[in-house]
């Protein structure tokens, strides 16, 4: 009978062997999306603007991995991500852009200014698709596998160092 | 100069519970006999001037904070001059210093209160209380001087505050926190008393009298605390939802529902002396998860939306405390504890049969929720990341709610120790049909999920079996603290009611809306007049202009904004809400949405129609209504007994002399 009143005891200090053990490993401060490995949400969006095709999700599932990049003409970080946007395209990569919350005559603007490395634009107006994938800021650079699959979700604005990062991820999802 | 005076008093005041812990256990120590030796004099009076330390210290820090003074590190940390004053003064424990402060003149002050009122324990039993009381309060003092020092000064005083987060800038975190800790800490006394009456091995019926009104003060502050937290989320962030099982949340709903169920087992054990080591066990456990919660938001352990202070080396500091507190406890529980012998038997279908299932079934939810929210702690060790969500807590949780409710509804009916379920046959037949009848309805009005469903049906049996004590029953004769249980259940399917109709029939409308153009949601149709900008003491915002109206109905006019605070720069939504009886229409404005390729701008407009969800807080705070009768009802007994047992012993003295 009376070793059933040790139990609270014994599950506490479980609990204390667990909480320090966790206290004392390193705190990794990147959370991977819980989207990696799932298939993109459907979407079929009108083009951003004109001379470039809209975006849809079955575009995605040609046997081609593709980057998805989340931008904005409004969004500063997006510009300067621009010439490493037009550099993965050069190495081969294909790059389908959504437009979040955009006006198709500021769209046709950034990309004179800034260079075009799209082969697609659609427009996101209620940032719906934005959700749907757990992006939650521009820019954000997805990489698809060619079934549709995320495979990976760059935060942020792309630098230099990511760009190889990228590159091998996309011949990653190619395999 | 106050700073410091502020701090001198924390000093002193940690001293002070040293002088407790001393003095109270060498006066357990002494004489079990008579317990009065004289060292034994001076517990009561160190503990209170400890409380009236403890309070000057938290006074200090509310001037520094009225003040401004930015040579404070807290204050140059979390304030800024231009805020109201109401906002400056909410900042002083709207951070981690200032509300471990906070915390700890909280357990000064209860700690004062017992000392300066509570004269039915045994006073060995008292000093041993006390002593515990003083035990938990210095190590929360060592912590608070030793790491988290809140009156620290700068070497160079700063030009500006660093502001406060605008989503605390509401007048909800004015008395939200205090609230909750008054109740999270307020447990500390039923922590302490379980210590005492281990220590001494009194767990008798008078002990659990002593005891519930003190639960039952700690349990109303974190009903409220629990319902205008939830409230507040629901309005402050914008997200629609009003419970997101958020690890903070759950660290405040865990001490509930320990204290509910010491409440309840309280009640067994003064009325029929049984359930003795369970109880003790409940208080220990209550007030551990106080801790336990403060742990788990102070270290940063898990990830929330609340971690304002993560720090791995405070938490190995909580961490230590939670160790010496609760495995003290515990370890005194599983030597004492046996020898606690397990009271008086009772027959299955009676009252205590019953709060025995309500107690078990309660500690099945809170074991539940504490598993959901340690989960990811233990898959992490394995490199596993998990988030345990609204799937996992809803459903299991209802496994061991939806029952605990239906046996609530029929408990209160059954007498003390030996009863038959067919004494009330009749209204057990009323109270199944009624829910067969709720069942079937509420199916053939709609397409509903099962939990909602079930969570309709149950809410109206548990509104009509709770006030069923009071039928044949003269009102005016009926105790106060009946009256206390029958609101308190009766909230309790209030608020249920409000959770399954909000879960059922909301209605939910994204859209983007150019000025002029509108949309409809559930029987509302909303249109978008304007968007202007507007301006405030620390914020500008793009307002909408709003119409809603009902069919049929006059049109009201709603404001949602999209603010922009520029110290700190953050944004965030301010979201309206129209209330009316039966329900409340949530909107919030979002950013601009893209222009047609001629048309005007367009908005981010989002619209939530919430039948009856405003029940849920009505019934909060129905149930913290319930309990404080409860108490008002045990206290003015408890006075009344005692003046009639001075009557009866000056009419002996008389007759004597």
């Amino acid at each position: 009978m009376s070793w059933r009143l040790w139990i609270p005891l014994l599950a506490f200090a479980g609990f204390l062997g667990l909480a320090a053990y966790q206290l004392t490993q390193p705190r990794d401060e990147v959370v991977e999306s819980r989207m990696v490995g799932k298939a993109l949400p459907y979407f079929d969006l009108e083009p951003a603007t004109s001379g470039l095709p809209g975006a849809a999700s079955d575009d995605f599932k040609d046997g081609k991995p593709r980057l998805l990049n989340i931008w904005a003409s409004w969004c500063l970080p997006c510009i300067a991500e621009a010439p490493q946007l037009e550099r993965l395209r050069e190495e081969g990569a294909t790059i389908v852009g959504v437009a979040i919350r955009d006006r198709p005559e500021d769209v046709a603007q950034f990309l004179e200014r800034h260079g075009n490395p799209y082969a697609a634009i659609g427009s996101d107006d209620l940032s719906e698709v934005q959700l749907g994938i757990g992006s939650s800021g521009v820019p954000e650079t997805f990489v698809i596998t060619g079934t549709g699959k995320i495979a990976y979700q760059h935060i942020g604005d792309i630098r230099e160092r990511d760009v190889p990062i990228l590159l091998e991820k996309l011949r990653e999802a190619a395999e | 100069m106050i700073a410091e005076l502020g701090l001198a008093a924390l000093w002193l005041a940690a001293a002070l519970a040293a002088l407790q812990l001393v003095t109270g256990a060498l006066a357990v120590r002494q004489d079990a006999g008579t317990g009065e030796a004289a060292i034994a004099d001076l517990t009561r009076p160190a503990t209170v001037v400890q409380g009236i330390l403890a309070a000057l210290s938290f006074a200090a820090l509310l001037y520094v904070f009225a003040v401004t003074d930015l040579s404070v590190k807290l204050v140059a940390d979390n304030s800024h001059s231009l805020k109201p004053m109401i906002f400056k003064l909410s900042g002083a424990w709207g951070n981690h210093e200032g509300s471990m402060l906070l915390w700890v003149t909280v357990l000064a002050a209860s700690g004062a209160l017992i000392a300066l009122v509570e004269r039915r324990l045994p006073e060995r039993t008292m000093q041993a209380v006390l002593a515990s009381q003083g035990f938990v309060a210095l190590g929360f003092y060592a912590f608070l001087l030793l790491s988290s020092n809140p009156f620290e000064r700068l070497p160079i005083p700063v030009e500006e505050g660093a502001g406060l987060n605008p989503l605390l800038q509401d007048i909800g975190l004015a008395f939200h926190p205090p609230t909750l800790y008054l109740g999270y800490v307020g447990l500390s006394v039923a922590f302490s008393f379980a210590v005492g009456a281990l220590v001494t091995r009194q767990v008798t019926p008078d002990f659990a009298r002593a005891m519930r009104p003190w639960v039952l003060g700690a349990w109303v502050f974190l009903t409220l605390g629990i319902t205008a937290g939830s409230y507040w989320a629901y309005y402050e962030l914008g997200w629609g939802g009003w419970w997101f099982w958020d690890p903070v949340e759950n660290a405040s709903l865990m001490p509930w529902l320990a204290a509910t169920a010491l409440l309840h087992s309280a009640s067994v054990l003064a009325a029929r002396d049984a359930l003795r080591a369970w109880t003790i066990m409940l208080g220990v456990v209550a007030f551990s998860m106080s801790m336990l919660g403060t742990f788990l938001v102070r270290s940063g352990i898990l990830t929330s939306v609340h971690a304002f202070a993560v720090d791995p080396e405070r938490g190995t500091f909580i961490l230590f405390l939670l160790a010496i507190y609760i495995g003290g406890a515990l370890l005194l529980f599983a030597l004492r504890a046996g020898a606690v012998s397990e009271g008086a038997r009772f027959a299955v279908a009676s009252r205590e049969g019953a709060l025995v299932v309500n107690n078990v079934l309660l500690s099945a939810i809170l074991a539940v929720v504490l598993l959901g929210t340690l989960y990811p702690l233990l898959t992490e060790a394995f490199d596993v990341r998990v988030s345990v969500g609204p799937p996992y807590f809803n459903p299991v949780g209802a496994i061991f709610a939806l029952p605990m409710v239906a046996v609530m509804a029929v408990g209160p009916l059954l007498r003390w120790r030996k009863d038959g379920f067919g004494r009330i046959r009749k209204e057990l037949a009323l109270l199944a049909a009624l829910l067969l009848a709720v069942l079937i309805l509420v199916s053939l009005l709609g397409d509903v999920a099962l939990l909602p469903l079930l969570g309709l049906a149950l809410a109206a049996v548990l509104a009509v079996g709770s006030v069923m004590p009071l039928k044949g029953r003269n009102l005016r004769r009926v105790p106060i603290a009946t009256w206390g249980m029958v609101l308190g259940h009766l909230g309790l399917a209030v608020a249920l009611f409000g959770m399954a109709s909000e879960s059922a029939f909301t209605k939910e409308r994204l859209a983007a809306l150019a000025p002029g153009e509108a949309t409809t949601v559930g029987p509302w149709t909303v249109e978008l007049e304007q968007v202007a900008p507007a301006a405030g003491a620390n914020w500008t915002a793009m307002e909408a202009q709003l119409s809603a109206r009902q069919e049929g109905g006059e049109p009201v006019s709603l404001n949602p904004q999209h603010r922009t605070f520029w110290a700190p720069p953050q944004q965030t939504a301010e979201s309206v809400l129209e209330t009316r009886w039966n329900g409340q229409l949530y909107a919030v404005i979002g950013n601009q949405a893209g222009a047609g390729a001629d048309g005007p701008a367009r908005w981010q407009v989002r619209l939530w129609w919430k039948p009856f969800v405003t029940w849920i807080w009505y019934g909060g705070v129905l149930i913290a209504i319930g309990g404080a009768l409860a108490l008002i009802g045990h206290v003015l007994h408890d006075l009344r007994r005692r003046f009639v047992r001075r009557k009866a012993a000056a009419r002996r003295r008389e007759v004597a002399a």
